[in-house]
């Protein structure tokens, strides 16, 4: 009985406890990409109750912020062009520097971008970049073309897994034939998707979210990959090597943004602020083996994350951002994906 | 329907006399709210102009079911010809539903029969053994079918353990992979309405046929088939619909690369597409198919006992 009379007793507090919270947080975050441990410490310092909610692409989170989400988050975390994006269509708020008491710990190559100019609704989350992982049991030929996704030599037909996202997936196809993005030039977008029509028989899935467990499985020899996911791979016991294909590779920043109608729009900056602190920011990485846009984190990096090959690339290669394009181009690589994926 | 509650007459239906529009109210509010406003937002939806990467301009047009039939190039600039795509999705989703419920059929029949003829105390505890599987989400039975099958999952280990094959039978991400994860979705759909139908069956109707030197496939097929039929086709329904309009077997067994009518909406929401008017137009189109196949098998229902 009186173990009956504590339990409960422990059970109702546990419940008030909750109940007494400061407030709530509603995040709206790719799959795995915070470790949770670093949700709590955040819960805990400021007594706010954390929700999150993921999603594996940033046309998926548009998507789903159109469908009518837009008012039950406080923040996301899109990618560069999707801050653009979601700028242009009135969904994201604006802050004040001075409402963050870190914001001087932005590093100064991103305290001013291009797709937020001024970083008035944005703060850096992390960085990295987008190319191809070959298991290297499989393949040892050479791995620096993008001619191994889209015009894959033989032994490696068949074995491609390729990110299920047209952002991405269809400007490594322009940089590989080495035409500009949104660009409304009818012949180059032909080319480009007679490309992709020509290598979807070469590949096994298209997945984002399977996209380190396939390389690990051995399920794909090959896979498109963001470059902190496959040195995850790598870490799980995958033999894979990351490429930095001789045409380019795609570079991106994702940005912790302030959503238009946030419900808890203090409690979304204070994380914005906890998310600058170069020890958080650093256990981010960590975990997810990108690269903080905050100064101050070597101190907290453990040393085979801030070494790895995939966030250090070679001098001299060239990584380019996915773009923003007008509507009208962009309806013409919509209808390319559409008919790849049919 | 209000009106027959209250023309029935008798003491009985009098107390519920100048209620009837209020004790109906409930089933009412249920049509209303759950089938026919999302049905008329559906087709509602299909016939309105699309906006950017989701989203709808209230502004009627036809450009969804445009889209749907006629094809009209890549960038839309070529005079239009009939577009065979969409048609070639819908053909793939029903072929990929008739197997999955052929197969269905074939192994659930047998498992209802063998269930409706066991001592009547323990066919509850088979038939709570064939749906123990389905508490489990099926999210959780589609990934757990796709680690199984999978190049190096078990299955292919296995046969490559015992020397059967030299190398894993590549069963993943294929026609094959989404058929068989239809089929393990919906096996206890079929199975149920077989067994309500064939506990009912009078055994001696075998027996009599026996005694007239029936053989056992004759029997089957001229006594028991007729009797359970209702069941079967219950079944088969139950299999057929739902399967039709699947989207997790074909992204996580199929890859992600076969569309079928489930994922093709899917993709409209929730992918890059963004199109609501088209996934509200096929939808529709999926809709009228599946209604006229219902009508004409309750036409033919009706037909048959007239007779």
């Amino acid at each position: 009985m009186k173990k009956l009379l504590m339990t409960a007793s422990l059970a109702f507090f546990a419940l008030t406890g909750a109940a007494q919270a400061e407030g709530k947080l509603s995040i709206y975050h790719w799959f795995e990409y915070i470790p949770q441990e670093l949700l709590d410490k955040f819960a805990k310092e400021y007594d706010v109750e954390v929700t999150m909610d993921t999603y594996d692409s940033n046309e998926s989170l548009l998507a789903s912020l159109k469908a009518g989400k837009l008012g039950s988050y406080d923040v996301a975390v899109p990618g560069d062009y999707m801050v653009k994006i979601l700028n242009n269509e009135g969904m994201l708020d604006t802050f004040e520097p001075s409402e963050l008491s870190n914001f001087g710990n932005i590093e100064d190559q991103w305290a001013d971008v291009s797709f937020d100019p001024g970083r008035k609704s944005s703060i850096p989350y992390q960085w990295g970049s987008t190319s191809f992982s070959v298991n290297r049991d499989v393949f040892s030929g050479p791995i620096d073309s993008l001619a191994i996704v889209f015009d894959p030599p033989e032994e490696l037909k068949g074995k491609i897994n390729v990110l299920d996202t047209s952002g991405e997936t269809l400007t490594l196809a322009s940089l590989y034939l080495g035409i500009p993005q949104c660009t409304p030039d009818k012949a180059q977008l032909k080319a480009l998707n007679a490309l992709v029509q020509g290598a979807k028989q070469h590949w096994a899935s298209f997945g984002s979210d399977i996209a380190k467990d396939v390389l690990v499985s051995g399920d794909a020899a090959v896979g498109m990959i963001w470059s902190g996911f496959s040195a995850k791979a790598r870490s799980e016991g995958a033999n894979i090597e990351y490429a930095f294909p001789k045409e380019g590779y795609i570079v991106w920043m994702d940005n912790v943004v302030l959503l238009k109608d946030a419900p808890n729009r203090e409690n979304a900056l204070k994380f914005m602020n906890f998310l600058l602190e170069p020890e958080n920011a650093a256990a981010v990485t960590n975990y997810a083996q990108y690269t903080a846009g905050v100064k101050g984190v070597a101190p907290f990096l453990e040393p085979a994350v801030a070494n790895s090959p995939e966030s250090n690339p070679p001098a001299g290669q060239k990584g380019v951002f996915v773009e923003a394009c007008p509507q009208e181009v962009q309806v013409l690589y919509d209808a390319i994906w559409t008919n790849l994926k049919k | 329907m209000a009106a027959g509650a209250t023309t029935s007459g008798g003491t009985v239906s009098n107390i519920y006399k100048g209620n009837s529009a209020k004790l109906m109210f409930p089933a009412w509010a249920m049509i209303g709210f759950f089938l026919l406003a999302p049905v008329g937002m559906m087709i509602v939806y299909s016939f309105l102009t699309k906006e950017f990467r989701g989203g709808v301009i209230w502004e009627f047009t036809l450009a969804a079911y445009d889209q749907f039939f006629f094809d009209r190039g890549l960038f839309g600039d070529e005079p239009p010809s009939i577009e065979w795509t969409y048609i070639g999705i819908f053909w793939r989703s029903i072929w990929q539903a008739g197997v999955a419920t052929i197969a269905c059929l074939l192994i659930g029949f047998p498992t209802a029969w063998f269930i409706a003829t066991r001592r009547p105390s323990t066919r509850s505890a088979w038939l709570f053994m064939i749906t123990i599987p389905y508490w489990v989400n099926l999210l959780i039975r589609t990934v757990s079918m796709k680690f199984l099958i999978r190049d190096t999952g078990p299955l292919n280990e296995f046969l490559l353990w015992t020397g059967a094959v030299s190398e894993p039978l590549g069963l993943i991400n294929t026609n094959f992979a989404v058929q068989l994860g239809l089929f393990y979705s919906y096996l206890p759909f079929m199975v149920l309405p077989i067994y309500a139908s064939v506990e009912r069956y009078d055994f001696s109707l075998s027996e009599a046929a026996a005694d007239l030197y029936s053989s056992i496939w004759t029997t089957l097929w001229l006594v028991i088939l007729p009797v359970v039929k209702p069941g079967i086709v219950a079944g088969c329904i139950l299999v057929f619909v739902p399967s039709l309009g699947a989207f997790l077997a074909p992204d996580l067994l199929g890859g992600a690369k076969t569309f079928m009518i489930g994922s093709l909406i899917e993709e409209q929401f929730k992918g890059s597409a963004g199109n609501w008017p088209f996934g509200a137009a096929a939808s529709t189109i999926l809709l009228s198919i599946v209604m006229a196949v219902l009508l004409i098998y309750a036409r033919n229902q009706n037909k048959g006992s007239e007779r």
